[in-house]
């Protein structure tokens, strides 16, 4: 099954009884607050348009009223917009009939929660058929399906245990089992790291990575964690307001912000750990010197390599091992540094 | 009245309807249900004749059991129930008891009573709670009918019932039903509200239909709350009894009603206790049992 990319259009939220009559005033300039002081409408998302990449992460990020949330459930239209589309596979989501739509949320998409929401009374093993038994799968076969992600997961021999029996990263474990069952192309993960505490958050962090090499699943992540979203993102939108501040790769965002805000963020963030060979790289001038790295490999690593290797002058490579440009010590330090620019610009 | 020297006559004396119009209504309203009793009453009637029937059968097969297998029969359940042995010693004490001071059969029959309204109760009520669950309309209908039922004093809903079925055991049910059914339908209706929603809204993503939603998530997860319902039911039932017996239900209220008619203390005691002593077995059991199915909510992790 190849994967499908998501588009949002134009995609607007007001919550309140007469959304739609504020469409045109927020897209003429109304603000948050007016809307909601003068008219008690809160206005949820505005004029959101993301390409979410096929078989890639989409990471998106945002404080908590930022509307992350809401506009991860309109991808499952768990919540109907006010007005704008949700395409996937040229389908807009928001148009589909009542049964199509449990058609496509059965088949095409599966969600994790930040508070994990499995069902109490069922054990483990029947938390992660959830999915298969609403679609109407014979037991057997769901039960073998559900057991191989049990096991991927690395909850093998807790089958039999009850959600309450098990710890929090456990339980999002069972989670990301149930999604992983159902075996669809989208998987919406809503904060499902931001109930752990930060070791296991990591753990679970490469759990999906491992789990996406192979799967190639389009995943709409959200988080409120910037460092969590530039581990996992191929591409990463930043929401403020219901609106996207900015949205690029982890490297564009860390290295060219685009605003105060976004640089507040970017600024305690390891960049050794995000910014690539590749993006700080000088021309090569003569033959490639001391080691080749690859073009994407971080900062931090690089650094490493040449310190344990005890060199201080190394070549970049592309994937094909062809030398594109050369790296020194010097500059992989350099990069790492938050630029001044960046402290000034957040302390004003 | 001294005030009502300076009071308009209008503030003093309240302006009833006149006399007159008052018994026309009456007598109106009277008429037209005695017409309506009198066309419709057998119909009625007929339409209740199963539900006597069971009853009567389930009287007659818990008078002309053995009692020894009825006793073995009720350990047997109040043990499966609520495996605890304490419940179980507790229940066979009480009923041989019961059995000693010569109220068995009496006791047989308040129970025949007692289990057909409790099955009546939440056959009518569950539904009528999960209805009122989904819909905030049928909500606010509901709920005032409720508050009617529940405190309308029972006589007087007695009075339309008899009016129609007449004397027997069929009126009784009605009015016993009248009067317990009401927590099975609230508590059913809170228990599925109170679920949780970030439970119902993964059953969504997950492309749940209603049905599917009520039968994995929303009855399982309301459980406790619907048991509760059903133990308050069956207390309910349990105090109507007397009320009922004053309307030809035999059984242990026949004989309180006996004893306050005619003063016998004792009567009235021992026939008081035996309906405490069948009700704190039933409770006992249905909440050991509703504990029982809510294992899985015990935190063991910590």
């Amino acid at each position: 099954m190849a994967s499908h990319g998501i588009e949002v259009k134009n995609l607007y939220k007001i919550f309140g009884p007469r959304g739609r009559d504020f469409v045109q005033a927020v897209e003429n300039g109304l603000g948050k607050g007016e809307l909601n002081e003068k008219y008690g409408h809160v206005l949820g998302l505005q004029n959101i348009n993301i390409s979410m990449p096929a078989g890639g992460v989409m990471v998106v990020m945002g404080l908590s009223g930022s509307g992350k949330s809401t506009l991860i459930r309109h991808i499952n239209r768990l919540i109907d917009p006010t007005s704008g589309e949700v395409l996937y596979d040229g389908v807009d989501v928001c148009k589909m009939s009542e049964s199509d739509l449990r058609e496509f949320r059965r088949h095409k998409t599966a969600m994790v929660f930040q508070k994990f929401a499995l069902l109490p009374h069922r054990t483990v093993l029947d938390n992660t058929v959830y999915g298969l038994e609403i679609q109407g799968i014979d037991r057997d076969e769901s039960v073998k399906r559900a057991r191989h992600w049990i096991e991927r997961v690395g909850l093998k021999g807790f089958e039999k245990h009850y959600p309450n029996q098990l710890s929090g990263g456990m339980q999002q474990r069972v989670g990301l089992a149930r999604a992983l069952t159902n075996d669809a192309d989208i998987l919406l993960m809503d904060e499902a790291y931001s109930a752990l505490d930060p070791l296991i958050r990591v753990d679970m962090q490469t759990v999906l990575l491992d789990l996406q090499k192979e799967l190639k699943k389009t995943v709409v992540f959200i988080t409120h964690d910037l460092d969590e979203a530039l581990r996992l993102g191929d591409k990463i939108a930043i929401l403020r307001d219901g609106r996207v501040v900015q949205q690029g790769t982890g490297q564009e965002i860390v290295l060219a912000p685009a605003d105060e805000y976004i640089t507040a963020f970017v600024k305690e963030v390891n960049r050794g750990r995000v910014v690539q060979a590749k993006t700080i790289m000088k021309p090569l001038t003569g033959s490639p010197e001391g080691m080749p790295i690859a073009d994407d490999m971080v900062l931090e690593a690089i650094a490493k390599t040449l310190t344990d290797t005890g060199q201080s002058q190394a070549h970049v490579v592309d994937a094909n091992g062809r030398p594109i440009g050369a790296i020194d010590l010097h500059m992989v330090i350099a990069a790492m540094v938050t630029p001044t620019s960046h402290l000034t610009q957040a302390a004003a | 009245m001294a005030q009502c020297s300076f009071l308009p006559n209008l503030f003093c004396n309240f302006p009833a309807f006149d006399e007159n119009l008052m018994r026309e209504f009456k007598k109106s309203v009277d008429l037209s249900f005695k017409a309506f009793v009198r066309s419709y009453g057998d119909v009625l009637t007929t339409i209740m004749q199963p539900l006597q029937w069971f009853l009567n059968w389930l009287q007659d097969f818990f008078v002309n059991t053995p009692w020894i297998i009825i006793l073995i029969g009720m350990t047997a359940i109040v043990y499966l129930a609520s495996r605890n042995m304490k419940i179980v010693i507790g229940t066979v004490l009480s009923m041989l008891l019961i059995g000693l001071v010569g109220l068995w059969n009496d006791t047989m029959i308040t129970l025949a009573m007692v289990t057909v309204c409790t099955l009546i109760s939440i056959v009518i009520g569950i539904p009528i709670g999960i209805l009122m669950a989904r819909s905030d309309r049928i909500q606010s209908i509901v709920n005032p009918i409720l508050d009617v039922m529940q405190t309308m004093p029972s006589f007087v809903y007695l009075i339309p019932v008899v009016m129609i079925f007449g004397i027997g055991k069929v009126p009784g049910l009605i009015a016993v039903v009248i009067y317990a059914v009401p927590p099975m339908i609230r508590l059913t209706n809170l228990g599925i509200r109170l679920v949780d929603k970030e439970v119902l809204e993964a059953a969504d993503a997950f492309g749940s239909s209603n049905r599917q939603k009520l039968k994995n998530v929303q009855i399982p997860l309301a459980l406790p709350t619907i048991m509760a319902g059903i133990n308050q039911t069956i207390m309910m039932s349990l105090a109507m009894v007397v009320v009922a017996s004053m309307i030809g239900v035999g059984g242990l209220g026949k004989n309180v009603l006996q004893g306050i008619t005619n003063q016998f203390f004792t009567v009235g005691f021992l026939n008081g206790f035996a309906l405490v002593a069948i009700a704190i077995i039933f409770d006992r059991a249905s909440q050991a049992y509703g504990r029982r199915l809510q294992k899985h909510s015990e935190v063991i992790h910590g």
